[in-house]
């Protein structure tokens, strides 16, 4: 029995929806119990789709132009959603169909409480009241393996971490008991230990109740957990489609082979580069960039109503070598203090311990961010961009800094006419291209990219990465590569640190860690990374609690032991 | 010049725009003398004159061209809330980017002070600083311009607080750039858009005030011709000679229109959400 089918669904944008189309005849059948992945890049459409089963779609801007989507309803009968009255799809939306969003912050009330928001799902849609409502709310609570439920009722969204959010989400969701569920990329904003236990989650709760489940994701690393088919999205229509094993094992159409084959997915260190200084034998050179007992350190100010806190130990004692030519991994998850340890290097952060780097230049070091969208000035031009370096260094901006600037231009691929255009006119790719050519302005040693590809769509994921290794080799830079993605790090790095916590607890030759991590904390982050080649592995939901970084003033960390398991390969010694 | 031709295909821009130009070439005609008559020379003979052939808009009390009058006092009025919306504009941004720069102290002190003065009418401050300086037309540009400054500073904070804070600044502080360089380059050209906008309606307040103070005998001093003067001038005489009042009160409204059809215009032009659809 299908519980919906959609056949030659067209979309379209704007006044004119049949001229500004962006889905052009999606077809696709889903059964109660079955999951159903749609995977693409950004502007594919895969979101437009979904969006437009429960006609959100509307409310966005979008109009469907042609097309049935058949839903099957709680009392057996069959429903058109496309010709259905407004009155209609509001009472279908959350009772019988229901969607969760990327960002679980964003998508509930900062000012109340999550019972109340919970609660409030069990008031409107089964008329509960009173004492009702709480013991709803705990046992939805329950139900997506909340821990200590009756506590956490009483939290505002700010007390709780993005992992427990998105999990109170699906709980006010499911609170409905939705015969279908929307997932739009539910987890890109978690990290991957949180990623792993949130797809655990679904998977069960889908199992349980025997909802039919649209998941949408760019990453088709994630769909082999969890979908039982795959419909690959391109520029607005399916290029294929059919059932997990057959797409995953026996792709037909070449977006699907690129999307499984050139875009970086994790190895467990077999798709690590050999080709490291010292790599063919000959002297290792100095070290590029010397970082000692780097500490950061924020004070939790004492206000008039609060006593002092103490320090937010956000870098603790970080220290390692980077040679010219060589790629450091920093690897960890969302707040453990990776991005900190760029910004104090580049002086951004006030911070202790020693820092030295060897250069030419009056800056050897230099930075790329995450968001080529924030790190560009809208309002200057391409040429002034790659000018301010320059000028900041206080050189002028003469012929060789201009030879060198088109020569650069020419080196990251973009077109000779950019010196006069302006940021907007320019793909993520582009910019973060345009990023890349100013930090190499300056003729650095050192090139820090905190995150420099995670905002990107997967394929300009792979050519970024290429031209950074071509960059590389050509200019001897010295590469501190900060990133969550383990996939990504273990394209690009020789050696790689994990941190946690704000201090590094491994660090070693890439495929000595990815293959073998020795720390318990890497092991559980290598575990949870998405991989095409594992099916429906099960996740234990793990429960702990992360210890806090704050400690009282004058608190100092005890002592480390380090053992060295392998050449090079460092990992701290874990009490038990 | 792109942004005139923006200003031309938009509807109220173009509108605003026609009317601004056609008082600034009014304002230039009464500055260089082309009027048709001298507005200062009295004419007994020819008192409390209505509109006619020779005298267009008819004459005053002293028998002095209405129309001649009004072109000076439209290019008096204009003169003094150019010149003070000039200096409220930069002193205005000058403050906020340092609030905004330094924060903490800084912030709280020039921030503060800016709510004081924002507390008080418009008018009733600027008759405070005219009754300490002493009537004049100089004293009554710094007046206006003491009085709207707040605003810019307000608005320039605003935003240049956000922009600090924005990866382009955190990038522009590793390449080691100047403070200055930040200020200018990355904060000051970000906030031209909503300046240029607060720009063109202070014009307008300030048009309206400088009617005001010079209606109070607090700005332009007679003989000379402001719209406030001319107003002020023809109170006695509402009944009698209509034309008097009408005249310049036509004036002031239609030049407060021109300058808000205009920035209403520019709001719609420089924001960076319509821009890109342009593009």
């Amino acid at each position: 029995m299908t519980l919906l089918s959609v056949s030659d669904l067209h979309v379209g944008f704007g006044r004119d929806p049949e001229k500004s189309e962006v889905v052009h005849g999606v077809s696709f059948d889903l059964a109660a119990g079955e999951t159903l992945a749609l995977v693409g890049e950004s502007g594919s459409g895969k979101s437009v789709t979904a969006l437009s089963v429960n006609r959100l779609i509307d409310f966005g801007g979008g109009r469907v132009t042609r097309g049935t989507i058949l839903l099957e309803r709680q009392d057996g009968s069959q429903l058109d959603l496309v010709g259905a009255p407004e009155a209609e799809l509001s009472r279908i939306r959350g009772a019988e169909i229901g969607m969760i969003f990327q960002e679980p912050m964003s998508s509930l009330n900062p000012v109340k409480t999550v019972g109340a928001q919970i609660g409030e799902a069990f008031r409107l849609h089964h008329g509960l009241s009173g004492r009702a409502v709480t013991s709803a709310a705990r046992e939805a609570l329950e139900r997506v393996r909340i821990p200590d439920p009756v506590r956490r009722l009483g939290q505002f969204p700010h007390e709780m971490s993005g992992g427990m959010l998105q999990r109170v989400m699906i709980a006010s969701v499911l609170a409905c008991n939705p015969r279908l569920l929307i997932a739009d990329e539910p987890t890109t904003a978690l990290d991957v230990t949180i990623q792993a236990q949130i797809m655990a989650l679904l998977a069960e709760l889908r199992d349980e109740t025997g909802m039919g489940m649209i998941f949408i994701t760019h990453d088709i690393g994630l769909v082999a957990g969890i979908a039982d088919k795959v419909m690959v999205m391109r520029d607005g229509r399916s290029v294929e489609q059919g059932a997990l094993g057959a797409v995953l094992d026996d792709p037909q159409h070449p977006y699907t082979k690129h999307l499984l084959h050139s875009v970086p997915h994790f190895a467990h260190g077999k798709a690590v580069r050999c080709d490291g200084p010292g790599a063919d034998g000959s002297e290792r050179p100095a070290p590029a960039l010397k970082v000692d007992d780097l500490t950061v350190r924020f004070n939790i100010k004492r206000t008039l109503f609060r006593p002092s806190q103490g320090n937010i130990h956000a870098v603790e004692r970080v220290s390692f070598d980077l040679l010219p030519g060589e790629t450091l991994g920093i690897v960890g998850e969302s707040g453990s203090g990776k991005s900190t340890t760029a910004r104090a290097i580049l002086g951004l952060a006030p911070s202790s311990g020693r820092i030295s780097a060897t250069g030419q230049g009056l800056r050897p070091v230099q930075m790329v961010f995450q968001n080529p969208y924030a790190s560009l000035n809208p309002r200057l031009a391409v040429e002034d961009l790659l000018a301010e370096p320059v000028l900041a260094a206080g050189h002028r901006f003469d012929a060789d800094a201009r030879e060198r600037m088109h020569m650069l231009l020419d080196r990251v691929d973009l077109p000779a006419d950019s010196l006069t255009r302006y940021p907007h006119e320019f793909s993520g790719g582009q910019r973060q291209r345009i990023c890349i050519a100013r930090a190499l302005m300056l003729n650095p040693s050192v090139v820090v990219l905190d995150e420099a590809v995670s905002a990107l769509d997967v394929s300009v994921q792979a050519r970024v990465l290429d031209l950074l290794v071509d960059l590389q080799r050509e200019f001897q830079l010295a590469y501190l590569f900060i990133s969550h993605d383990m996939a990504v790090v273990e394209r690009i790095a020789h050696r790689v640190a994990v941190v946690c916590r704000g201090e590094i607890v491994e660090m070693g030759p890439s495929a000595a860690v990815l293959s073998d991590p020795r720390h318990s904390y890497t092991r559980r982050l290598i575990a949870a990374v998405p991989n095409i080649a594992r099916r429906r592995v099960h996740f234990d939901l793990d429960t702990s609690q992360v210890p806090s970084i704050l400690h009282p003033a004058g608190w100092e960390p005890p002592e480390v032991r380090w053992l060295e398991v392998g050449p090079g390969h460092l990992a701290r010694e874990e009490v038990a | 010049m792109s942004l005139l031709k923006a200003l031309f295909r938009h509807p109220s821009g173009r509108i605003g725009a026609t009317i601004v130009l056609v008082y600034l070439l009014l304002a230039a005609m009464g500055w260089i003398g082309l009027t048709p008559h001298d507005p200062l020379a009295q004419n007994r003979i020819a008192r409390l004159q209505p509109p006619s052939a020779r005298y267009w808009l008819g004459t005053d009390l002293f028998g002095r061209d209405v129309a001649s009058r009004l072109m000076t006092g439209i290019g008096q009025s204009f003169l003094i809330a150019f010149l003070s919306v000039a200096v409220a504009a930069s002193v205005g941004t000058v403050l906020g980017l340092v609030a905004a720069w330094f924060e903490r102290f800084w912030d709280g002190i020039l921030m503060r002070s800016m709510d004081i003065l924002l507390a008080f009418p418009a008018i009733l401050l600027a008759m405070l600083v005219v009754a300490v300086l002493g009537p004049g037309t100089w004293t009554s540009v710094l007046a206006i311009a003491f009085v709207y400054m707040p605003i810019f500073t307000r608005v320039v904070r605003g935003p240049a607080l956000s922009l600090k804070n924005r990866e382009f600044v955190d990038a522009a502080r590793t390449f080691g750039s100047s403070t200055g360089y930040i200020v200018t380059r990355h904060l000051l050209l970000n906030i031209v858009a909503p300046l240029t906008v607060q720009v063109t309606l202070a014009l307008a307040w300030a048009l309206l005030t400088e009617a005001g103070l010079s209606f109070l005998g607090l700005g332009t001093q007679p003989p000379a011709a402001s719209l406030g003067v001319m107003l002020s001038d023809s109170r006695n005489l509402m009944e009698m000679a209509p034309w008097l009042m009408i005249c310049p009160a036509i004036a002031i409204m239609g030049g407060i229109l021109g300058f808000n059809l205009l920035g209403d215009a520019l709001r719609d032009i420089l924001d960076p959400k319509t821009r890109v659809a342009r593009a």
